[in-house]
């Protein structure tokens, strides 16, 4: 009986013991004290506990850095360029850069941890992220797979440019054992300094917006982080070509709403093809329309590429790159010059910047991001 | 009860004439896999020695005072990779915060030592030998080196192999393989010189 309890019970006190020396040790050990964080060259420094990766120091102090994954090396998005030396790269940061990133020594945040004095590079617009608790105030079908959210900020602000993205933080839940991350552009207007609102349409099998779909309900209350993108309004005199299908028609939404607003860049004209596959893909007709009323230099082109009988649509029908075909030959004045904007899934995106480049529109003058 | 062998002796023997690698082909799956480059498997033999040694002394201690006195003999494998394991974190934490350089060669191969079967090899030869404590480090400490000498050998050999003109079925593993053998039947030309049970 003894012998018996003898032999689990040692080596259960064996493996706490050296849990317990491991535990201690590593606070010990792990204790780099208060080391400083210059950013941008001593735009801005702080004085931070060490030990911890970059990611996560820097988001306890409120510069968020993007990320999907949020932190586990499985998402490349985290990317820092780093000045002083924190040695060389880690073979979990590698598949993620490219040689020219090595060169400059951009690593991943998430994977080099702070120990020391580090001088680091960020983008100023990252100091403009925040984390934001959200409370959900509605919440619409504007399609039957796709949901407009307006999410109300409390005391808190958000400056943000037409075109920019949030992340919206998906606790667990059922199956999901994990927080993840997803990002959405923002449909509301800059203006709108206290809500965000976003389009999330439904992807079978997707994460976040199941969740999104069956779980959030008015009155909840969840983590944005941002503004994240470089997608905006280009200032330029160039007629402003604009392309989306489904949720892409978020970014189009709150720019067209913001230029109208401020009747901003005066001698651009505006053209945007909006594509869906039936009448009940196709929304915020009306919305357009009234837009089209109050800004005559832009013009709304919704085209249905498999109409039914019971939609009676008059409007265009065919592939949305075929409509946009047809259009920058027959109906878009060119003296201007032309530039494309984008938002949709990889493969319209793909196939409108063949349409647009055949038209000789340059591909560093046509913007999307990359994300969806 | 072993004979008693000096352990200056034992040093030599467990690197020449029994070499762990070599002449019990312990410690085989990274022995194989990362010694196609000089740099880094010099990293790894290095960070097996210095495991080795210290887990060796570590091991004794614990066999001969906790193992054996309360009769859990037939725990000690389960024991000694509780003691491996636990060694190995608490070096990677230490040589991190001690010397960032040392870190970096090391680098990930400290926790790939956990699984490395040289290591509880060598401990358990340490047991059945009925090694003395000072026995035991310089048995860890010369299996250690003799497998870093030996990985060390067979990745400058790979190197050049690699220059050369294989037949296609035998490039990688089949060749690396061969080469092996080769080592192991010169190694064992050694063997006559100290036996060590």
């Amino acid at each position: 009986m003894n012998s018996f309890l003898i032999g689990p019970a040692v080596s259960a006190a064996i493996t706490m013991v050296l849990a317990l020396l491991i535990t201690i040790i590593d606070k010990l050990v792990n204790n780099y004290g208060v080391v400083t964080i210059d950013i941008n060259n001593g735009k801005k420094k702080l004085e931070v506990k060490g030990g911890s990766p970059l990611l996560l120091t820097l988001a306890g102090q409120g510069i968020f850095v993007p990320s999907a994954c949020g932190g586990r090396g499985s998402c490349g998005a985290c990317k820092v360029k780093v000045i002083s030396d924190v040695g060389p790269h880690l073979p979990t940061e590698l598949p993620y850069l490219s040689p020219d990133e090595v060169k400059q020594n951009v690593r991943l945040s998430c994977q080099i941890k702070v120990k020391k004095n580090i001088d680091i590079e960020l983008p100023e617009v990252l100091f403009n992220v925040k984390k934001y608790k959200a409370r959900v105030v509605s919440m619409r079908n504007v399609t039957y797979d796709i949901k407009e959210v307006l999410f109300e900020l409390g005391n808190d602000v958000i400056q943000f440019a037409a075109g920019q993205y949030v992340q919206l933080v998906v606790p667990p839940y059922d199956k999901v054992k994990e927080s993840v991350q997803r990002a959405y552009s923002m449909s509301s207007i800059p203006s709108d300094t206290r809500h965000v609102e976003l389009l999330i349409r439904l992807v079978p099998g997707g994460i976040a917006t199941t969740w999104v779909h069956t779980k959030l309900a008015v009155g909840m209350t969840v983590e944005l982080i941002g503004p994240f993108g470089e997608f905006h309004v280009h200032d330029t005199p160039k007629t402003m070509i604009c392309v989306a299908g489904g949720s892409g028609m978020a970014p189009f939404k709150s720019m067209l709403y913001d230029i109208a607003e401020r009747n901003l860049y005066p001698d651009k004209e505006i053209w945007y093809f909006f594509g869906a596959r039936t009448k009940k893909d196709m929304f915020y007709l009306d919305e357009m329309d009234a837009l089209q009323k109050k800004l005559s230099r832009f013009h709304f082109v919704p085209a249905l590429s498999e109409p039914q009988p019971d939609d009676k649509w008059q409007g265009e029908t065919g592939i949305i790159t075929d409509v946009l075909d047809r259009y920058i030959k027959e109906h878009i004045g060119k003296d201007n010059g032309l530039e494309g904007y984008l938002c949709g899934s990889p493969g319209m995106i793909n196939a409108c910047i063949k349409v647009m480049t055949a038209h000789g529109i340059r591909e560093n003058e046509i913007y999307f991001d990359k994300f969806a | 009860m072993a004979p008693l062998i000096n352990p200056i002796t034992l040093i030599f023997a467990s690197i020449f004439t029994s070499n762990i690698l070599l002449s019990n082909f312990l410690g085989m799956c990274s022995f194989i896999s990362i010694s196609k480059e000089w740099k880094s498997s010099l990293g790894l033999g290095l960070a097996v020695t210095f495991v080795l040694t210290i887990t060796s002394a570590i091991c004794w201690v614990v066999l001969y005072y906790i193992i054996i006195p309360l009769n859990i003999e037939y725990l000690s494998f389960i024991i000694f990779i509780i003691v491996i394991a636990a060694v190995v974190q608490i070096l990677e934490m230490l040589i991190d915060r001690l010397s960032p350089a040392l870190y970096l060669s090391l680098g990930i191969f400290l926790p790939l030592i956990t699984v490395n079967c040289a290591i509880l090899g060598a401990i358990l030869f340490m047991q059945i030998r009925n090694y003395n404590f000072l026995q035991s480090i310089a048995f860890g400490f010369g299996s250690g080196t003799g497998w870093w000498l030996a990985i060390v050998l067979l990745a400058a050999i790979r190197e050049r192999i690699e220059k050369n003109p294989v037949p296609a079925g035998l490039k990688g593993p089949g060749i690396t393989m061969i080469v092996i053998g080769f080592m192991a039947l010169a190694f064992m030309g050694f063997s006559g010189m100290i036996q060590v049970q």
